[in-house]
């Protein structure tokens, strides 16, 4: 019981519930780059150096529009960016339009068996600034793995998930669910603050 | 001191020791022939079991059974100096293995670069028994002072004006002079060097063999004759033979940690990287199995080889126990070191992108991870490439994230055309020729899809991305 905590940090941390809205971070660490979504959230984006999930009623349903603008940020400054047995080629147009710059982007081509290994293997190594997976039938103890893994690489990861597993509970820091009807995001989970109840409209501020 | 001698009393010994995973294992080499197997070297475990060398075997078997007989081989010793001698070459390019027991080199023009003596001497120590060896180490003005300086003092540094003085000092018959020649001096009342050196010449010349006063203007920097010099192979090669089978790929790891750190003290002595190598497992009834290693680009870190190496093995099942490992290394290209940042703070694990990539490769196959490049082709299939082109095409139209591998029916009858139809017409002149109209579709479930038909037709629709 040496330790003395300072409240300010501690709080800042997010890992101390108040009960109240606080103020947010002057500037948060990972914007997602959608002005209203990064509003709603108490890190004010992503949270940092920790597992995300975004849920999906079903493929092509904005899920890249979500992540191009961070994508885009983190590849332009230089950091790389790891695709994790993606589900469909990715289009290299459309993710040069979106403001990637592709020379940072590897894909790790693999069989869903060992897909989580790849998975955890790049969110420890903190060779990668972020790593999407797309994790199909996992258990709880893999995610908590890859949200270990992520605290440890210090890196931003990000699953896709079908939305019916919208009902299991879920290590990761953050889940947004995207609304079959009108591309919006609804947050399921934020930790260190109340998960807003209405859902949030996509709109890119910047690439 | 310019020169340092390293003497490696005990190198038959060692070059086999350093391949066990138990150092403390009371271990003999055995030399002789048949009926006079005599022990030729004991391991520090073996004498204090009272076991001394040049004992008879059945002398040695009469006193302690709980000793590990190794056949002693000169080829492995040979080889244990060669991979010292290339390891000395990262410090020195005078390096040479003229001596006996010992390796000697320049290190007058090294200091700059290694600092005074006590640091190279630290450092040198330290790589030595890292590499397992056990030695006395040296230096002197000149080799062969070095060398005979060697034999009475486990570790000293001697300038020039204090090298009479020391080798004044050393005992005759530690003097590197022959047998007889030293006895004869002792008789004489002649205990030490000192007596010697005030001999005159033509006495020396009269009384002893020709190679006496050689050897003593040679100790004293006078006349010496010149050394021939190590020259480092081009490739790398090492075996290591196990004295029983070895069934499980565990018992394989800590020969394969040796042999990939011998591989990394060669390289950096090379100031070299190797880009690919193949290890050989040797079996008694089977062919040898070869698992070649390929890396993207050229390594030498010991523990980023080892574990590719490691990765390597772990999947592959090896038909029978090995007898023997040996690993190659042919292709040894020029070693760029990454850049890294002073200051970067990075977490404790992590590791860089080269190692990061081999390591999946080595799991997942050699084309499992690559780079997206943007390539000018208007047809969807081929606008991806793996390769990154040098300049980016300009403005493109409104293409999908995501691609079909191949293009599906479109099973859903209930959607909504967005825009359209975009007509893509291309490559007639190379046998994929490619004439369709797209659109971009909303489908029942709200998706957006890029869907294309025949030019000219409603129907039907092929699926081949999705705007996500």
């Amino acid at each position: 019981m040496g330790a003395v905590l300072a409240l300010d940090g501690l709080l800042a941390t997010r890992r101390v519930w108040r009960g109240q809205s606080v103020g947010r971070p002057a500037s948060a660490p990972e914007p997602t780059g959608h002005a209203a979504l990064d509003l709603a959230l108490p890190t004010g984006g992503w949270p940092e150096h920790a597992l995300s999930e975004v849920l999906l009623p079903a493929d092509g349903m904005g899920e890249l529009a979500l992540v191009w603008p961070t994508l885009s940020r983190l590849t332009r400054a230089g950091l790389r960016v790891a695709l994790i047995a993606p589900p469909y080629r990715p289009h290299a147009p459309a993710w040069h339009c979106a403001g990637l710059e592709l020379r940072h982007l590897q894909v790790v081509e693999t069989a869903a068996r060992d897909a989580m290994w790849a998975a955890e293997q790049c969110l420890r190594s903190g060779a990668c600034s972020a790593v999407l997976c797309w994790p199909q039938k996992v258990d709880d103890r893999t995610l908590r793995r890859l949200s270990t893994a992520a605290g440890d690489g210090q890196c931003l990861g990000i699953a896709f998930r079908p939305l019916r597993e919208a009902a299991n509970p879920s290590p990761a820091a953050l889940r947004l669910a995207i609304e079959p009807s009108d591309r919006s995001v609804r947050v399921l989970k934020c930790r260190g603050g109340t998960p807003p109840a209405r859902s949030i409209a996509l709109t890119a501020t910047a690439r | 001191m310019r020169w340092v001698c390293l003497l490696l009393p005990y190198l038959a010994m060692d070059a086999v020791l350093r391949t066990h995973a138990d150092p403390t294992c009371p271990l003999v080499l055995i030399t002789g022939p048949a009926q006079r197997r005599a022990l030729h070297s004991v391991s520090p475990a073996a004498a204090a079991l009272g076991l001394r060398r040049g004992m008879l075997v059945s002398a040695a078997q009469a006193l302690t059974g709980a000793f590990v007989p190794h056949e002693f081989d000169a080829k492995l010793e040979a080889q244990a100096r060669d991979l010292l001698a290339t390891w000395a070459y990262s410090f020195s390019s005078q390096v040479s293995l003229d001596f006996a027991h010992a390796l000697v080199l320049e290190i007058g023009a090294s200091r700059s670069l290694f600092g005074d003596w006590p640091a190279l001497s630290r450092r040198l120590r330290a790589e030595m028994t890292d590499l397992g060896f056990r030695h006395r180490i040296v230096a002197a003005p000149n080799p062969h002072a070095a060398r005979v300086l060697a034999n009475a003092h486990e570790e000293i540094g001697i300038d020039e004006p204090h090298l009479l003085q020391a080798l004044g000092q050393m005992p005759i018959e530690r003097s590197g002079l022959p047998g007889e020649v030293a006895t004869a001096f002792s008789r004489m009342g002649m205990r030490q060097l000192r007596p010697v050196f005030e001999l005159p010449r033509e006495t020396i010349t009269r009384r002893f063999p020709k190679s006496v006063l050689p050897h003593l203007d040679a100790i004293r920097g006078r006349e010496a004759p010149p050394l021939r010099y190590f020259q480092p192979p081009d490739r790398f090669e090492a075996l290591i033979e196990f004295d029983h089978e070895v069934e499980t790929s565990q018992g394989l790891l800590f020969p394969l940690r040796r042999l990939t750190s011998d591989l990394s003290a060669f390289l950096s002595s090379r100031d070299g990287g190797v880009q690919r190598f193949a290890l050989h497992f040797v079996h008694e009834f089977h062919p040898t199995t070869v698992i070649a290693i390929g890396l993207l680009s050229a390594e030498r870190d010991a523990r980023v080889l080892f574990e590719i190496a490691r990765s390597r093995l772990d999947q592959i099942r090896l038909p029978a126990a090995t007898r023997a490992l040996r690993l190659v290394a042919d292709d040894l290209p020029s070693f760029v070191p990454a850049g890294r940042d002073l200051f970067d703070t990075r977490p404790e694990h992590a590791i860089p992108w080269e190692q990061l990539r081999e390591r999946l490769r080595a799991r997942l196959g050699d084309d499992a991870v690559h780079g997206i490049g943007l390539h000018a082709d208007h047809r969807p299939e081929r606008a991806t490439g793996r390769d990154i082109p040098r300049q980016s095409p300009p403005d493109l139209p409104q293409r999908p994230g995501w691609l079909l591998e191949r293009p599906i029916p479109l099973r859903d009858m209930r959607f909504e055309i967005l825009s359209g139809p975009e007509r893509i017409e291309s490559g007639w002149w190379d046998e994929a020729d490619a004439r369709r109209d797209y659109y971009v579709i909303r489908t029942s479930q709200g998706q957006r899809a890029w869907v294309f038909c025949a030019p000219g037709n409603d129907g039907p629709f092929l699926l081949h991305g999705w705007f996500a």
